[in-house]
């Protein structure tokens, strides 16, 4: 399971790279949904999210998910081209997968790699 | 592989083919609307009757239901459903009569909702009942609806947020969220109690209400629910129930005693009225006495009272402050109402309650026998249903491989990945009517398939086997919606 270093991670398993900004959910997230099947985002660019705001909607064979946003900000950019491609969150959770990008976004409660490496491994079974 | 034995009844069609010849029209001809109103091909296919009766009837045996063998989906209460249900449902009173008829012409109709009207009153504990919601998820509507109605009237209007625990039914958060109003999720506690302390936390002057399904999709019943309720009213929260578990309950604990203000009862779940293929479903909504006033519009009730030597007259009346009509006419009269009715009357006081006491142990002794064969997360005496992981140390099979097996060893795969809450959810309900040898049977499925699990995973991984068709692609279902009748070839120029 791939936890890159670099970047910072939430409870409910979103990933943001406080380099660009950008935004989307973890390896281990779409593993735990399996085959994702829809993806909404919800949020437009210019748009300012606060933390825990719902920026998406994620539907898999197994459930469907809110994704909440890690930091506060204006919506930079949204991948959208996501929604014709839902499967790339599996392919590709912290590349092609990426939602949306929050500029100077203030991160909430968020953890490094370590701690959420030690988080998944508390949940998994 | 699994090979297509029936074509659809698209591609049975040939051009010229009729079922019926149409007589000659008696009424003179009109113009046809505008031409912008009008399709230019509607492909309708073409057959006699024998090839559709024969092409449905084959289809019909692909199928697996609650009479052909047993049906543990969770939280659905696949019950049987009594063929007497059928009779009297088709009986000619009920069968035609037409809702806008005089109500002195239908006094019979009227009745039998009025008593089932009280009935479900007694047995729920509410003060008053409406019958018009089409199914559970109306129901909760239509309840959602009457609580914010109810803190308008007080000109409470910062309330706002509806209370619901994860692991509730999830059409609760999307009935609230139809009303504009935010969802808090409660968590379980490691009881699969509501956690009080998060409850107590979310409880302020902005809550709407909390809806609690009681037992829950765990299958437990809450053992804090007075503190539950008491927490909720103490900040002016109104309770919601979710009826849908009320199989568990009945003669035994009665929802409005406990202090819910609003529930849904599944007469299409508790009442043997047929649902999922065999619908429609019903779901009546009972209400606290601060509610009735803003019940839907119209209930049945006594518009004349009777004496000595004339029957009271029956018809419709409307509740002071009603949230008006959720339904065209008087909701599912002969499918719903006159099922549950027939239902009720054929068990009785003590035949419910000999219903839920026989649900809840056969819940009981399925999960005593496979207890050690399959990890039971919240392990405590369940109520009419249970939840197992269908995941193994050590192994990749998932509870999606034991559902599809299952239906090797004929038997209808419980609900599973529900509730979200437990990692690999098997929540198995067997109701009341299954036999002790039933239920052996489907435990030494059930028990036998966790062998294979280890001895030969890829007999799961590729179940079913014993099916007309095998495990079906549900991620290109899912992805590649296609939900119409156009043949693939003409898909694209049809849209």
């Amino acid at each position: 399971m791939k936890i890159p270093s670099s970047l910072k991670y939430t409870k409910s398993d979103e990933w943001f790279d406080p380099a660009s900004g950008a935004v989307g959910i973890t390896d281990f997230a779409q593993s735990q949904l399996s085959d994702i099947v829809f993806v909404e985002l919800l949020v437009e660019e210019g748009e300012q999210v606060t933390v825990g705001k719902a920026i998406a909607s994620v539907e898999s064979v197994k459930a469907s998910a809110e994704i909440y946003a890690p930091a506060a900000g204006k919506v930079s950019a949204v991948n959208k081209g996501l929604s014709d491609k839902p499967e790339t969150l599996n392919s590709d959770p912290f590349g092609e997968g990426w939602m949306i990008k929050i500029a100077g976004g203030t991160t909430g409660d968020v953890m490094d790699s370590a701690a959420y490496e030690k988080d998944c491994a508390g949940r998994a079974h | 592989m699994a090979t297509i034995v029936e074509p659809t009844i698209f591609e049975l069609s040939s051009p010229g083919r009729l079922g019926v010849t149409m007589p000659a029209s008696d009424v003179p001809a009109t113009a046809l609307p505008p031409k912008n109103l009008l399709r230019s091909e509607l492909p309708l296919p073409e057959l006699a009757e024998v090839d559709v009766v024969r092409h449905y009837t084959r289809l019909s045996k692909f199928n697996y239901s609650v009479d052909d063998g047993f049906y543990p989906l969770g939280s659905c209460t696949m019950k049987y459903n009594p063929k007497i249900n059928e009779d009297t449902c088709r009986l000619p009173g009920f069968l035609y009569t037409h809702p806008l008829q005089p109500i002195e012409t239908v006094q019979g109709n009227l009745v039998l909702m009025y008593e089932l009207q009280e009935w479900l009153k007694e047995i729920s504990g509410f003060a008053g009942i409406t019958l018009q919601p089409a199914a559970g998820a109306h129901g909760e509507f239509t309840g959602v609806l009457m609580m914010a109605a109810y803190h308008k009237s007080r000109n409470d209007t910062k309330r706002t947020k509806m209370l619901i625990p994860d692991a509730a039914h999830g059409t609760n958060p999307a009935s609230a969220g139809m009303l504009g109003m935010s969802v808090v999720t409660i968590p379980s506690d490691e009881r699969g109690n509501v956690d009080l302390k998060a409850l107590e936390a979310a409880c302020d002057d902005t809550v709407v209400g909390m809806m609690l399904t009681n037992p829950n999709t765990l299958g437990m019943f809450d053992e804090h629910i007075e503190k539950v309720v008491e927490l909720v009213h103490k900040c002016g929260g109104l309770m919601y129930g979710d009826g849908a578990n009320l199989n568990a309950l009945l003669g035994i604990v009665r929802p409005g005693d406990v202090g819910f203000d609003v529930m849904h009862i599944n007469l299409h779940k508790t009442f043997s009225v047929p649902h999922g293929g065999g619908g429609p479903g019903s779901g009546p909504v009972g209400v606290s006495k601060r509610l009735v006033d803003f019940l839907p519009s119209p209930l049945v009730g006594i518009v004349e009272e009777g004496d000595d030597e004339m029957e009271p007259l029956y018809g419709f009346i409307t509740p002071k402050q009603s949230i008006g009509r959720m339904k065209a006419f008087h909701g599912h009269f002969g499918g719903g109402l006159v099922r549950a009715y027939t239902y009720i009357s054929m068990h009785g006081p003590n035949g419910l309650k000999d219903i839920s006491q026989y649900a809840v142990l056969n819940a009981n002794y399925l999960q005593a026998r496979l207890r050690g064969t399959y990890k039971i997360p919240y392990d405590r005496i369940c109520m009419h249903e249970f939840v197992a992981e269908g995941a193994f140390e050590g192994s990749d099979v998932r509870a999606l491989d034991i559902a599809k097996r299952l239906m090797d060893y004929n038997f209808h795969p419980p609900t599973n990945y529900f509730p979200l809450i437990v990692h690999e959810a098997l929540m198995i309900e067997p109701t009341e009517t299954e036999n002790k040898d039933t239920l052996d049977r489907f435990a030494d499925a059930l028990i036998k398939i966790a062998e294979e699990a280890r001895s030969q995973p890829e007999l799961l991984h590729d179940a079913p086997h014993t099916t007309k068709f095998g495990r079906m692609d549900e991620v290109k279902a899912a992805r590649e919606l296609v939900l119409c009748c156009w043949l693939p070839e003409n898909y694209e120029s049809m849209r």
